[in-house]
């Protein structure tokens, strides 16, 4: 293991640059899952500024940032949308769109996979498994 | 279930109810009219116990430390003790101009007993003296001391049928606010802006065109006004003027029926300015009018590529019905 001298470790979500980050990916990510024909159903609210700030909390999460969520939250946030249908291929499809988000804006590759990883470990808790 | 105390009496809250549905059960005239806590007309003030954050959202700081709160969305979590507003937060205020600018849109001046302070395209509510109130963007720039609004005449409609036909010069209302976030903001002078709205989302658009002009914006200015024909078009001589006066400004009149002419667009808002502008990365954008066109645009706005902190919006949210 390397072991980092004490008090440089920065965090994930310091790593990708904080708040300026999400600021930065929010809409890329938003205008991705919007167009895309396998996932827009599900992100096509009438109120546009409520699902952006939905994402702006989604990123913030999955880059490590300042918000907590519990495994409850996200199962009765997503509840909704598994009975509409929200399965694996759904997933897979929003963390695909979330990786090209992050390249768009310049992010390199070693963060955007421990990004994906933190997706990843939410997937049980959206499906409601 | 918490209690609410108002003119020394207690009332009990039904499960989820808001204060406001609970003193209307009561009987008691609360000034009311959005239900949606957008438009202002039934702020209260709490004189004891904890206001919930969601029913001081979008309040002045000023107002929330003194404890203002929209009843209509308040549902405390503890007992409460609660009064009517205070002088302060409403201006007494006397009608100094009624004129059509087109058959349905009229054009009313107040002058306020006292000082002001608003942005073009933010909005009063306008409450007459039964606590009848209703909503208005501000369509002029401060400076000129009154307030200008544009108000349609709506069928059924109480308040614009009041001023479309009964109101004269000199009647008094009063008036609250102003509020809403939809107005020209400094700073990047060079930005293309892009205002489009329908209906009397024109008023909010005209304040913002004259302020940002004011305020020596430099970057392209296009504004689109819709209708459903032409007769719903107003303010025309007046933007084609200002159109003619700044090369950088541009107008456009879009009707959904009608035929294409050099004058006017035929087709819907959003079609119109799509095929004008189908990228529009780096725009600011401004849109006003129906709730559901606001929303459509916007999102269209924002897949054309502008940036969601760039747009602005005002959505014109009806009256709730008398139930």
């Amino acid at each position: 293991m390397h072991i980092m001298e004490f008090g440089s470790a920065k965090t994930l979500y310091e790593e990708l640059g904080g708040e300026a980050a999400v600021n930065a990916a929010v809409d890329v990510f938003y205008r991705k899952v919007l167009t895309d024909d396998r996932v827009s159903s599900f992100f096509d609210d009438v109120d546009m500024d409520r699902q952006i700030g939905k994402q702006r909390a989604f990123l913030t999460m999955v880059f490590g940032g300042p918000v907590a969520y519990t495994g409850k939250d996200m199962r009765q946030g997503h509840a909704h949308l598994v009975a509409r249908g929200l399965n694996d291929s759904h997933v897979d499809a929003v963390i695909e769109l979330l990786g090209e988000s992050l390249r768009e804006v310049g992010a390199p590759e070693h963060l955007i996979k421990r990004v994906a990883d933190i997706a990843e470990s939410a997937r049980a808790d959206v499906l409601n498994r | 279930m918490p209690t609410i105390e108002f003119d020394g009496r207690k009332y009990h809250l039904a499960e989820q109810e808001s204060v406001l549905d609970a003193l209307l059960r009561n009987g008691i005239q609360a000034a009311h009219s959005c239900k949606a806590g957008s438009c202002g007309s039934c702020l209260m003030q709490a004189t004891q116990g904890p206001v919930p954050i969601r029913a001081q959202a979008g309040l002045k700081d000023s107002w929330k430390t003194q404890g203002y709160f929209l009843s209509c969305v308040c549902r405390p979590e503890g007992d409460l003790s609660i009064g009517k507003v205070g002088a302060d937060a409403q201006l007494g205020a006397t009608i100094t101009l009624l004129e059509l600018l087109s058959p349905d849109v009229l054009r009313v001046r107040l002058r306020c007993d006292g000082r002001i302070d608003f942005r073009a395209g933010q909005y009063v509510t306008i409450v007459q003296e039964g606590g009848l109130a209703r909503s208005y963007s501000i369509a002029n720039l401060p400076d000129e001391g009154e307030l200008e609004l544009h108000v349609r005449k709506i069928a059924g409609g109480r308040m614009s049928g009041w001023l479309h036909k009964g109101a004269v010069v000199g009647d008094r209302v009063s008036v609250l606010g102003p509020s809403g976030e939809c107005f020209y903001v400094p700073g990047t002078p060079d930005q293309p802006l892009l205002l489009a709205g329908t209906g009397t989302g024109l008023a909010p658009l005209y304040g913002i065109l004259r302020d940002a002009l004011r305020q020596g914006h430099r970057g392209p200015i296009h504004v689109f006004h819709g209708a459903l024909h032409t007769g719903g078009l107003y303010l025309v001589d007046e933007l084609r003027r200002l159109a003619s006066l700044h090369s950088h400004v541009e107008y456009t009149p879009a009707v959904l029926n009608g035929e294409e002419s050099d004058a006017v667009a035929v087709g819907s808002i959003d079609q119109v300015v799509l095929k004008r502008f189908p990228k529009l990365s780096g725009w600011r954008g401004y849109v006003c009018g129906d709730p559901t066109l606001v929303q459509m645009l916007k999102k269209k706005l924002f897949l054309c590529g502008m940036s969601s902190r760039d747009i602005y919006a005002d959505a014109f949210v009806p009256a709730a019905q008398p139930s």
